[in-house]
């Protein structure tokens, strides 16, 4: 018979480090709102505390009225390697956009107020920021009424002072 | 590699993940469960058994797809699952590993 000289170790569970996610999303195009909301909810789905915090025209993204309408850029945007002139001519932005939107649909990706729901429905936190909201008019009103509310930059930093929290401006 | 659940040998990936979801049954479900810090209910069961037979069916699951069911909301399936329901249920369910991101 086999004699270990240690006894068998079970497995020790690590501790995980990354505790708390908050995710900055400060732009209306597709691609950023999409990949905001794909790192705010991952982190639900993998047991990390999340918190979203739109600014400037991130705002797009919980206004109801618009939040489903987003665009992605045909100007300035070389991933999409369209020539400038062509991409500005009109209509382009609204053809890129439905055909892109088409993609999506067919990998199942929800539109965004269904992620909204989603990603809310996992726990997951979403705030504005009352600056640009000042900026741009907007009222509490003009917002998705499932947001958790309005915070001033010290705010969202003491949201941020727990052990194992990372911050990502998208 | 090997892992003994409910006193069985059973063919498990380095993550703990079933390799042959024909070995799985309740025993191994609760002792997987508890690996989790899950006490499994009848309610546990209803949705494992949804995400067994969609396996079979061969489609690929989603958080989305399951708050679609009918079976689960997703605020339930986070309650019922806490920490990473997608990954835990399906480990639970003795099926592979979902890749969906969202």
């Amino acid at each position: 018979m086999e004699i270990l000289d240690a006894p068998v170790q079970t497995s020790i569970k690590k501790e995980k480090s990354l505790k708390k996610i908050m995710i900055i999303n400060s732009k209306a195009t597709v691609d950023s709102v999409y990949a905001a909301l794909i790192l705010a909810n991952g982190a639900r789905m993998e047991g990390i505390e999340s918190e979203l915090f739109c600014t400037f025209f991130g705002l797009e993204m919980l206004q109801p009225k618009k939040m489903d309408h987003l665009h992605v850029a045909t100007v300035g945007n070389p991933g999409l390697h369209i020539p400038t002139m062509i991409g500005g001519l009109p209509g382009m932005e609204t053809l890129a956009s439905t055909m892109m939107k088409k993609e999506m649909d067919k990998l199942d990706i929800p539109t965004v107020s269904e992620f909204l729901e989603i990603y809310k429905a996992s726990g997951g936190k979403i705030f504005a920021c009352k600056l640009a909201m000042e900026m741009f008019h907007l009222t509490k009103e003009d917002l998705w009424e499932d947001i958790d509310g309005v915070l001033t930059v010290g705010d969202f930093y003491s949201r941020a002072q727990d052990e194992g929290c990372q911050i990502i401006f998208v | 590699m090997e892992a003994t659940l409910a006193n069985e040998k059973i063919e498990v990936n380095e993550q703990g993940y079933l390799l042959d979801m024909d070995q799985w049954h309740e025993g191994i479900a609760r002792a997987i469960a508890a690996e989790e810090g899950i006490e499994l209910t009848n309610r546990h069961f209803e949705v494992v058994n949804f995400l067994r037979k969609e396996q079979k069916n061969g489609t690929s699951l989603s958080i989305r797809k399951i708050g679609k069911s009918g079976v689960v909301d997703i605020k339930e399936f986070y309650e019922l699952f806490p920490e990473g329901p997608l990954k835990k249920a399906s480990r639970i369910a003795g099926i592979a590993k979902p890749a969906s991101c969202i």
